[in-house]
């Protein structure tokens, strides 16, 4: 717990006064479920891109690239967006 | 200062009105109080400047007003009895937010028995909430104390309530002074909030894990013991308009008493008329009121009472905690003394007469039992 600031340092109630401040943090740890992407099927919608909340789909050129498996949490709201299921999903060991 | 005679509740009212705080969230029937009847009255007439929102609980009531307090903006609400206990989460949440919230409370019994009438048992059960507390005598006291409860919520960013006691003051008709609109706008001052959700893109009220919530606490507690230099400095500078030099307590006769009975409220002006009837026989004796509860200056206590021989505390609750009540042990702590006694007296409205103080005063050194009653049919 080197890195952790002492109480003095820190905003009252916790306030977080950054915006995107969860892309600092690994979050792999909390999935259950892994977003796999099937590449056959995916028409580069983007969807997927839009609606994730921690910025975990990577895209380029207008296309869907990869996940970020260290920002995805696993809430599988892309597999849910997605309008052609081009993402299925499996569970973590 | 303007003369007047109104109530307890129609003072609070005033006081908001002169305050004019943007939001107002209140839930608008029983347990609510006439505090804001009236408030709505000069909504109606237009004679306030901000919002006031009806909303379907008093638990909606504390969370609208969280928002808005969130967005920078001063908000208010009023409540009393199971108003109180219904918002209770989100009143934790207000403190720990380090929102300044001024909400008066009109103390009246928690259920069950289902009752009305005036004790002290909802905002106990929320003093240790992280808000503070200023509890109120008569109708000045309370008029008095919404002014400098806001100043100094605002300054340590804490949430504060406003106390008196249902029916005894906020029913009550007695004359008070009332302030003039320019004067109390130039005390309160403008609002600058430390955090402002409409600024800029913050997040406020986050999730925190075993790693930070310690630490966040920890950070809050301290507003709670630094705020006890700032109520002093408040207390100061609202002298300088009121003529009226307030303290963390209010004493009676206390220099050279022998017995002496702390107490919270309306109690204390009733007490007053009982001690100079004892001294007039001789009797040494005194009363100590609280007027700021939380947070509890125990330092300024202790030197108040560490002479006195016998202290009675008189509590207008049941703590139902197989033995006594926050008050009491706040200052059997303070003063690090274990012969200390406690009265429960008044619970749901019960009537509290001059024979049942001096019972207190004359049987407090006897007998051997911490906790008694005083007032029940024995
Ligand atoms: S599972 Fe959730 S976090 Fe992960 S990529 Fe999909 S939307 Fe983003
Ligand atoms: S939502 Fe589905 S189809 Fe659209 S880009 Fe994402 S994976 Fe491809």
């Amino acid at each position: 717990m080197q890195n952790l600031k002492k109480w003095k340092e820190l905003e009252d109630a916790g306030n977080i006064l950054d915006k995107g401040n969860n892309e600092e943090n690994d979050v792999s740890g909390w999935r259950s479920f892994r977003p796999i992407h099937i590449r056959e099927k995916c028409i580069d919608c983007m969807i997927c891109w839009s609606v994730c909340p921690d910025n975990a789909v990577i895209s380029g050129d207008g296309k869907f690239i990869k996940f970020d498996y260290t920002k995805c949490k696993g809430c599988l709201i892309c597999l849910n967006e997605c309008p052609v299921n081009a993402i299925r999903s499996e569970k973590e060991k | 200062m303007i003369k007047r005679v109104i109530t307890g509740n129609e003072a609070v009212a005033y006081a908001m009105k002169q305050i004019d705080p943007e939001v107002v969230a209140a839930y608008p029937i029983t347990p609510q109080t006439q505090i804001i009847e009236k408030y709505a009255e000069y909504y109606a007439k237009g004679e306030v400047s901000g919002e006031l929102i009806d909303v379907e609980s008093e638990h909606s009531a504390m969370s609208a007003v969280v928002g808005a307090a969130g967005a920078g903006v001063r908000a208010m609400t009023a409540t009393s009895s199971q108003g109180l206990a219904l918002m209770l989460e989100i009143v934790y949440i207000a403190a720990a937010m380090r929102l300044p919230i001024l909400m008066p409370v009109v103390n009246r019994a928690l259920s069950g028995p289902i009752n009305i009438h005036c004790d002290h048992s909802d905002t106990m059960m929320a003093a240790n909430s992280g808000w503070l507390q200023f509890y109120s005598e008569n109708n000045q006291d309370v008029y008095d104390n919404c002014f400098i409860a806001l100043k100094v919520a605002e300054r340590v960013n804490l949430p504060v309530m406003v106390c008196q006691d249902g029916f005894i003051t906020s029913h009550s008709i007695e004359d008070i002074s009332l302030y003039k609109d320019n004067v109390i706008k130039k005390f309160i001052g403008e609002y600058k909030p430390k955090y402002n959700l409409l600024k800029k893109e913050i997040t406020m009220g986050p999730f925190d894990m075993f790693d930070y919530y310690f630490e966040h606490k920890r950070k809050q507690a301290q507003a709670m013991f630094d705020s006890v230099k700032v109520i002093e400095s408040t207390f100061k500078e609202f002298s300088l308009i009121s003529g009226r030099r307030y303290d963390f307590f209010e004493e009676y006769k206390l220099k050279d008493a022998e017995k002496v009975i702390v107490m919270i409220g309306s109690t204390y002006g009733s007490a007053r008329d009982v001690v100079d009837s004892l001294r007039n026989n001789g009797e040494l004796v005194g009363i100590l009121g609280i007027r700021v509860f939380r947070p509890f200056n125990f330092k300024l206590l202790k030197k108040k009472l560490e002479k006195i021989r016998n202290i009675a505390v008189m509590e207008r609750y049941d703590p139902l905690s197989g033995f006594g009540g926050i008050l009491f042990n706040e200052i059997r702590s303070s003063l690090s003394r274990n012969d200390i006694v406690e009265y429960i007296y008044g619970l749901g409205g019960r009537d509290v007469d001059d024979s049942q103080i001096l019972k207190v005063f004359k049987e407090m050194n006897n007998g051997k039992e911490l906790i008694r009653y005083v007032g029940v049919r024995e």
